[in-house]
């Protein structure tokens, strides 16, 4: 097999035992790999409607055709597949560093965990060689701490996977953590890691994915290289400044939500903007494995030095919580990835958890002294690590914003969809955004179909951001684009430069596969699909696919977007149709058979 | 002829020998192109050109109180 190592690792933690099984190759011609051939096997061996924490839930790693294949531009992403204890939904939450690319060099395309030790443990993977050991020196121990036992008692030069209190202690919002600050943030996939007894897998490799056509390699290669590096995106701005150069941007369009999405607009964004970020803070820039980007910072303050902060993370501890100091920010960030939680949906629980307290619905006598006042920096630290160790108040904050808001009984300051917490754009300036939210198959997200590329940064072409007419195309072609690409083991941010044919080519390439852009497109479309009807056997439906109640009734308040309002409710029916679905967005049997869907 | 004075914000790579915030003055219903050519920035620079955080033309007449954002180009996410 050419790109595929055409093995599967099963664990089950349960019973010991571990299995290496063949990679279904005809599957992973329909799904491709990664984020789309994961889901699929796990919606055909896992009950839909099971509960997150149950013992039957199982948890799929997987890397893609793509990733660790060498001089693949960005081949260093991984997914991890779940059902999520945040949304319900089928979760993928995606990483890079270089755990994916490892786990390809010892022989895997994936790795299954099923069922639950009985006490806390981790994996070992050496090429064949795979362990299950004891982790109960480790338990409890943060994530930097974990790693680096884990090097020491393994091989300094393994890469390693792990959660931290805030998995082991099953917060909804917890991460899975790579190569120290990387992270599979999103949808509480850590939690589910953290229910099985599961701190970490560490992975050392010494193979190479072989490939196809190495002169069509070579010559693709060298083209979408220099792509990439003409590109103003690519080449010069996530170089040079890291995603946080988005603040400023976002904010002079009106569109950075502030104080919880109260406003729309942030007085102080110059002071955490990816300008001030390189100025005062930066220590190095840093890449994935095999990335000609490096869009990664390591920023330090005071004797913390770590990775980040990226732009939504900036957003969230900063605006979105009304603080603008960014030493503040990076000590929160770093606090984050120690204890293991996702840094918009932490930072987003605290902006939540701050207007239930301007609100008066939290009082005083439960914060043990700390404040929750918007604006109040010391808060976004301490906040954090009380929520990854479930401290006082933060045994709440850890359900997340929407459970929060429930426990207090206003789940309407929970800016979220379908539970999980939005990023760093408010939704309601910017329409294909806003669609692309509402009926993201994840929840709450950007990174499912970013809008912000044509509607704000002009790229591939410039759109008008308050104008719905169009959007529902626009969000499917991303949609499904995105999908694919989350397939392959490549980075999404490739696709600022890279065209549907510059993935196809890569991947006959690699794989000897014939795709172009239209069959590429088309597995996207596949996948969406399948994780739709995953989705609704789970118990979603249409009332799933909107957006928060200030979002949906309440126009802007402040700045140049002042006054515009969502158009969510014009775009859905549309949106339903362009993708083949019912009126109540269920795939019509047409569309399935259509798609091949089994 | 009658003057106008702009007041201009220049973000990421834009800002090197320039500064965060220039005020550039020109005639009357001046345009963004009088302004980027003031400022010596490359047409092929600007990637996003915003007038009152709303999507501006480089031929666009301006008005004094307006507020011109310039990026070159960036992104993220």
């Amino acid at each position: 097999m050419y790109g595929y190592r055409g093995t599967v690792l099963r664990i089950n933690l349960s019973t010991g035992d571990i299995k290496k099984e063949a990679l279904d190759k005809e599957l992973a011609k329909q799904y491709l790999g990664g984020r789309g051939l994961a889901e699929k096997m796990f919606a055909n061996e896992v009950d839909h409607k099971i509960e997150p924490f149950d013992v039957d839930n199982k948890l799929f790693i997987a890397a893609g055709p793509l990733s660790g294949v060498q001089t693949v531009p960005t081949g260093g992403r991984y997914m991890v597949i779940t059902k999520s204890p945040l949304t319900g939904t089928i979760a993928s939450s995606n990483s890079g560093g270089r755990w994916g690319a490892e786990l390809k060099f010892a022989g895997y395309d994936m790795v299954i965990i099923e069922g639950k030790s009985e006490k806390p443990v981790y994996i070992s993977i050496v090429d064949e060689e795979v362990t299950i050991k004891d982790a109960a020196h480790l338990w409890g121990k943060m994530t930097s701490e974990t790693t680096e036992m884990l090097l020491k008692e393994n091989n300094e030069k393994a890469k390693v996977l792990n959660i931290g209190p805030g998995g082991e202690k099953l917060s909804r919002i917890a991460a899975v953590m790579n190569d120290l600050d990387r992270a599979a943030g999103r949808s509480g996939v850590g939690a589910v890691m953290g229910s099985k007894n599961l701190k970490a897998i560490v992975v050392k490799g010494s193979s190479k994915p072989e490939v196809a056509d190495k002169d069509k390699l070579k010559e693709v290669v060298k083209r979408v290289n220099e792509k990439i590096r003409e590109n103003g995106v690519t080449g010069q701005g996530l170089p040079t400044y890291g995603t946080a150069v988005l603040v400023n941007i976002i904010n002079e369009n009106g569109v950075f939500p502030a104080n919880n999405f109260q406003q729309s607009t942030f007085a102080q964004a110059e002071e955490i903007s990816g300008e001030t970020l390189a100025d005062k803070y930066l220590v190095k820039r840093v890449g994935c494995y095999g990335c000609p980007i490096a869009c990664g910072r390591h920023c330090k303050v005071d004797d913390i030095e770590s990775g980040g902060p990226e732009y939504e993370t900036v957003w969230g501890f900063g605006a979105d919580c009304g603080v603008s100091d960014l030493a503040a920010v990076i000590k929160a960030n770093y606090w984050c990835n120690e204890v293991g939680l996702d840094t918009i949906s932490a930072s987003a629980t605290i902006a939540a958890a701050m207007e239930l307290y301007q609100r008066g619905l939290i009082k005083d006598d439960e914060l043990d002294g700390l404040s929750l006042e918007f604006g109040n920096a010391e808060a976004v630290i301490e906040w954090t690590k009380r929520m990854g160790l479930r401290e006082g108040l933060g045994d709440k904050m850890a359900e997340g914003s929407y459970r929060l808001g429930e426990m207090y009984g206003a789940p309407e300051y929970s800016m979220s969809v379908k539970k999980q917490e939005l990023p760093a754009y408010d939704p309601r300036a910017i329409q294909g955004q806003g669609l692309a939210y509402a009926t993201s198959n994840r929840g709450g997200c950007h990174v499912r179909a970013y809008l912000i590329s044509p509607e704000i940064l002009a790229l591939p072409e410039k759109l008008d951001r308050f104008e719905a007419n169009g959007k529902p195309e626009w969000v499917k072609i991303f949609q499904d684009l995105t999908a694919a690409i989350d397939s392959t083991g490549m980075c999404l941010f490739t696709s600022f430069a890279m065209n549907a044919d510059d993935y196809a080519d890569i991947i006959n390439a690699v794989t000897g596969d014939d795709y172009d852009a239209a069959s590429l497109l088309a597995t996207g479309d596949r996948i969406w699909n399948m994780e739709k009807l995953f989705n609704i056997d789970s118990g979603l439906g249409k009332a799933d696919d909107t957006l928060p109640k200030r979002l949906l009734e309440e126009g802007i308040v402040d700045g140049p977007s002042k006054g515009s309002m969502s158009q969510l409710d014009e775009m859905l029916p549309k949106y339903y149709d362009v993708r083949g679905w019912d009126a109540e967005g269920v795939p019509t049997e047409a569309k399935l058979a259509e798609l091949g869907i089994k | 002829m009658r003057k106008m004075t702009i007041k201009v914000r220049l973000f990421a790579t834009l800002r090197t020998d320039r500064g965060k915030e220039v005020m550039v003055d020109g005639p009357e219903a001046m345009t963004c192109r009088h302004i980027i050519n003031t400022l010596e920035i490359p047409e092929e620079e600007v990637a996003i050109l915003l007038i009152n955080g709303r999507d501006g033309q480089l031929d666009t007449p301006l008005s004094p109180e307006d507020i011109v954002s310039i990026f070159p180009p960036v992104g993220g996410g």
